[in-house]
């Protein structure tokens, strides 16, 4: 067995956590002292940010090579509706958000079910960084160092049931905590649901951090999904609630509009939205004349690991 | 014109005018002065674009030529009431600024936006119909735009005006536009539209208003430019 028990590691290998809180500095100093000057910068991280560091180990059979977008773009540039529908309005009212306490509950067709603390949810899994491509349904783009851990691995732990055949998410609703929920511009709750073989998918992962860090508010502390191969709407922030379903799941965008928006929400650069073309993307990140536009891939690169989860189905009819 | 010899009109023409002038250039000021910094062409203190820059500008300059495009149709119930024919010197200025910003948005969409990708941009002005609208919208605008002079004006004479009424059709089609584009949320568009309705309810009323209150608003008051 590969898998070290406990016992195998000695307390002398255990970094101390005043060691373990005091890395950055460390690495501060190596970077002052030349040491690191070789290693490639993957994007500036704003400092002031008050957020928590996590120990993760990075996983590069599921990371892309390209080069991830700033912190402050990833923070600054959100679709988070309950804290109002411009891009920045997130990062301005999401500070309001508690995650803890924070509890989330699991229902349906599963043999274990209940309210869950979220450190409960948390604790057997180890973290890993996954730099993965994140598509908005809106035609932007951008690459994410996402830390988390399978989805699939924390379905398995509620033992799903034979009738278990979609996965349920709910975003928290909570309008002294998220000033956009005064808005009617969607029904809420914000619903979202996958197929159980997506959500069992191994690029499917439950998000907890981003850029080595705690997740920021506006991306959906403390719990949210990202499944890379959908459009980003197809991912609930916030999660409270996990539900397995025989049925389809109601999601939030289909049930708004759904000429526009699908169940599935796979990228998919032939089906265009009504309103305007699929075909390309701007990566968000470029300046005002280099505006990043570049040809969106068929399940947002995606195609090799999960194709074969929607083959036979006519693409067109189930977007 | 005789009328130049009048104060107000002096203060129209020296004073007014040129600073309706600079207030319609300061969002296009922001807007190079945003794109200068967010380019790293310059620093330029207080100017940022944010993380989308193209978005922003995209959406600056069609909220601003939209904005001069309702300013545009208030200046004649503004005249109406106010019996000052000057504010006519205003229209003229304020229009074309509003001509010019739909073009400069049209083009941010066409180079920065689409990166002049001829197919796709063939593709959105046929096939959706919000970029259709927008786009019908700015041409109908170009031939009002070159009769804008004084000599087509004169040559135009009664057509002119017929001709010019075009106004309403393009703010429709612009706010169609807005309004299309945008994910389920109607307050500013509701906004816009009611402003623009309410333009067009004065006209109407203006036009087929009862006597008594012709005669209390009067027709412009002529006698001031004796």
């Amino acid at each position: 067995m590969l898998i070290r028990k406990p016992s195998d590691i000695r307390p002398s290998q255990i970094t101390s956590e005043a060691a373990y809180l005091n890395r950055r500095d460390f690495v501060r100093g190596a970077l002052a002292g030349g040491l690191l000057s070789a290693a490639p910068v993957v994007g500036a991280v704003d400092d002031s940010a008050p957020t928590t560091t996590l120990p993760y180990q990075p996983n590069p059979n599921f990371s892309l090579t390209e080069t991830p977008n700033t912190y402050d773009e990833i923070t600054h540039y959100n679709n988070y509706f309950e804290f109002g529908t411009g891009k920045t309005d997130p990062a301005e009212h999401a500070e309001k958000l508690r995650t803890r306490p924070w509890n989330v509950t699991i229902a349906g067709e599963a043999e274990k079910t209940g309210t869950f603390t979220l450190e409960d949810i948390l604790r057997p899994h180890a973290l890993e960084e996954r730099i993965y491509r994140l598509r908005c349904v809106e035609a932007w783009s951008m690459v994410i160092p996402w830390l988390g851990f399978p989805l699939g691995d924390l379905l398995k732990r509620f033992n799903p049931t034979s009738k278990a055949k979609f996965v349920e998410f709910t975003t928290l609703y909570d309008p002294k905590q998220m000033p956009g929920l005064r808005s009617s511009v969607l029904p809420w709750p914000y619903m979202e649901g996958l197929r159980i073989d997506e959500a069992m998918h191994p690029l499917a992962i439950m998000v907890v951090g981003l850029y080595g860090r705690a997740l920021p508010n506006q991306d959906g502390a403390p719990l949210r999904t990202m499944a890379p191969w959908k459009y980003g709407f197809k991912n609930a922030k916030s999660i409270v609630r996990i539900r397995f379903t025989e049925g389809q799941p109601r999601n939030t965008w289909n049930s708004a509009s759904p000429s526009e928006y699908g169940f599935y929400g796979n990228v998919n650069p032939e089906v265009d939205h009504p309103r305007w073309s699929q075909a390309t993307e701007r990566h968000i990140g470029g300046g005002f004349f280099n505006n990043g536009r570049q040809k969106t891939q068929m399940f947002n690169g995606y195609a090799d690991q999960v194709a074969r989860l929607y083959q036979g189905m006519n693409l067109h009819r189930y977007y | 014109m005789p009328a130049a010899q009048h104060p107000l009109d002096r203060r129209y023409r020296y004073l007014y005018q040129p600073l309706v002038f600079i207030a319609c250039l300061v969002p296009l000021l922001g807007c190079i002065g945003g794109i200068a910094a967010s380019s790293g062409l310059a620093f330029v203190p207080g100017f940022s674009l944010g993380t989308d820059p193209v978005r922003l500008v995209l959406d600056t300059l069609a909220k601003t030529a939209l904005n001069l495009l309702l300013i545009t149709l208030a200046i004649t119930p503004l005249r109406q009431l106010s019996g000052n024919v000057q504010l006519l010197r205003l229209r003229r200025m304020l229009g074309l600024f509003a001509f010019s910003y739909a073009l400069l948005h049209f083009l941010t969409y066409l180079g920065p936006y689409q990166g002049f990708s001829w197919h796709e941009i063939a593709k959105d002005i046929l096939k959706r119909p919000y970029i259709t609208m927008g786009f019908a919208a700015l041409c109908l605008l170009v031939p009002l735009a070159l009769t804008s002079t004084d000599r087509m004006q004169r040559r135009l004479g009664r057509r002119w005006r017929a001709l010019h009424r075009l106004i309403w059709l393009v703010a429709a089609l612009a706010l169609l536009h807005f309004w299309k584009m945008l994910k389920h949320e109607y307050a500013q568009p509701l906004m816009y539209a009611s402003l623009l309705a309410a333009l067009l309810g004065w006209r109407l009323w203006w036009r087929y208003r009862p006597t008594r209150a012709r005669s209390k608003f009067g027709p412009p008051k002529v006698q001031e430019k004796a």
